[in-house]
């Protein structure tokens, strides 16, 4: 097994980071590429950008963030929000994503999952499910689908996901925990690995997490204080989790 | 001969990250599938992201394939990263069967793992440095160097290095090692 991950999520809208206050040490707060750099430097093992605001209008913009992530970055990163084709999920890893996240677009059409992972492989695609009350809602968790949450989850790793990103709705902001039962539910069902995602309030809930979850997604309790990311991964580590050893940076 | 990187370009992404690793180490790279280039560098990396069978496919079109295996043949150093790795064996499971260019001998065959794709950090044996791996299938050959919980990721043979790790998704652990390959030549 791959040791836990810790992976900040930005939210990005018209090219520019959102949400999030108290960026010390940094000059622009709202620059994506300084943050991702920030965020690596500090031990985040992988990151994910989601384009929260996702027009048409805004695909261009989207990708040239892209490219100037990937040339500075050098852990992997994931992008969501906007990938309704194979075109779409193609311009987004050319420009240098390892992965796409799928939401709505992959609930209107499953055969999308299929598509992408056939030219780049499963482990290039993200399943995002945003869970609440049993089921699966989409248009960023603002409508209810029918579809059952678990029996989703199933579907997308049957369709070829190489990932499931997995938010609860009820949690999501709350910084009360992760939804345990929940993550434990998707996880015992599918074979890929599983990112727990919505409630993290502090190290013992991202160590809870890490014990049912293949990785856990944190953002307010990095985004308020950034630099204290290396503090949050040591405090997880004394919860008895063992994450990945960091590497000085040298020259 | 120059100091130029080449990274072999078969059609699928992530050589752009590949060059960025390469610029932050301050070596000029170019993506190309072009054979004489491919023959006549001083390093190559043969990056990896896709699907066997398309890259296989892309390789022979071009001619980069005969280039590499020509290459290998003269003792010119090859980095082959994931993919390329695996692209490097006799065969591959993958897509139901893929002849690959046998710069080593070994095979490529499905992870049999609890969770497939493996995504994330693993300490590498003997190394004790933790690198980033994002695969489904893994190499078993005789040529075999360095491994994580039994499985094979590193494979060496005359000029020829492979990783199904990526070392330019490895932070600076993952420079490190790239630093370490091209002062090899």
């Amino acid at each position: 097994m791959p040791l836990p991950r810790l992976i900040p999520c930005l939210d990005v809208a018209h090219g520019r980071v959102v949400k999030g206050v108290s960026f010390v040490g940094l000059r622009d707060v709202g620059d994506p590429v300084e943050l991702a750099q920030f965020y690596s430097d500090g031990g985040a093992d992988e990151l994910v950008f989601l384009d929260i605001a996702a027009t048409p209008e805004d695909s261009s913009t989207m990708t040239s963030v892209v490219a100037q992530v990937a040339d500075v970055l050098e852990i992997p990163f994931t992008v969501g929000g906007g990938v309704r084709s194979v075109e779409d999920a193609s311009r987004i890893i050319e420009a240098g994503a390892d992965r796409v996240s799928l939401n709505s677009a992959a609930l209107a059409d499953p055969s999308l999952i299929t598509a992408i992972a056939s030219r780049f492989g499963s482990q290039a695609v993200v399943v995002a499910i945003d869970a609440g009350d049993g089921v699966v809602h989409s248009h960023g968790g603002r409508v209810a689908t029918e579809i059952r949450t678990v029996p989703w989850g199933v579907e997308a790793c049957e369709r070829g996901a190489g990932e499931i990103l997995l938010t609860s709705i009820r949690q999501d902001g709350q910084r009360t925990g992760f939804d345990l039962e929940l993550t434990r539910a998707v996880r015992d069902a599918v074979s890929i690995p599983v990112i727990a995602s919505g409630g993290a309030g502090s190290a013992a809930h991202v160590a809870a997490a890490l014990r049912v979850a293949d990785a856990a997604l944190v953002a307010s309790i990095v985004h308020e204080n950034p630099g204290g990311l290396a503090g949050l991964r040591r405090e997880i580590e004394h919860e008895g989790i063992t994450l990945r050893p960091l590497k000085e940076r040298h020259g | 001969m120059n100091d130029v990187v080449v990274v072999v370009d078969y059609g699928a992404g992530n050589t752009r990250s590949v060059r960025a690793a390469l610029t932050h180490l301050g070596r000029e790279s170019v993506v190309t599938s072009e054979p004489q280039a491919i023959r006549e560098a001083a390093f190559v990396i043969l990056p990896g992201v896709g699907s066997a069978r398309s890259a296989m496919d892309h390789l022979n079109g071009s001619g980069a394939a005969s280039a590499l295996t020509e290459r290998n043949q003269e003792g010119g150093a090859i980095l082959g990263i994931c993919l390329g790795l695996q692209l490097a064996m006799e065969r591959s499971e993958e897509d139901g069967g893929v002849s690959g260019l046998a710069l080593l001998s070994g095979e490529v065959v499905r992870l049999h793992e609890t969770r497939v794709p493996r995504l994330g950090w693993s300490v590498v044996e003997p190394w004790g440095e933790a690198f980033y791996f994002a695969h489904s299938y893994a190499v078993r050959s005789r040529d075999a160097i360095a491994s994580v919980d039994g499985v094979t990721v590193a494979v060496r043979r005359d000029a020829f290095l492979g990783v199904q790790f990526h070392p330019e998704k490895s932070g600076p652990a993952g420079l490190e090692f790239l630093d370490q390959c091209l002062s090899l030549v």
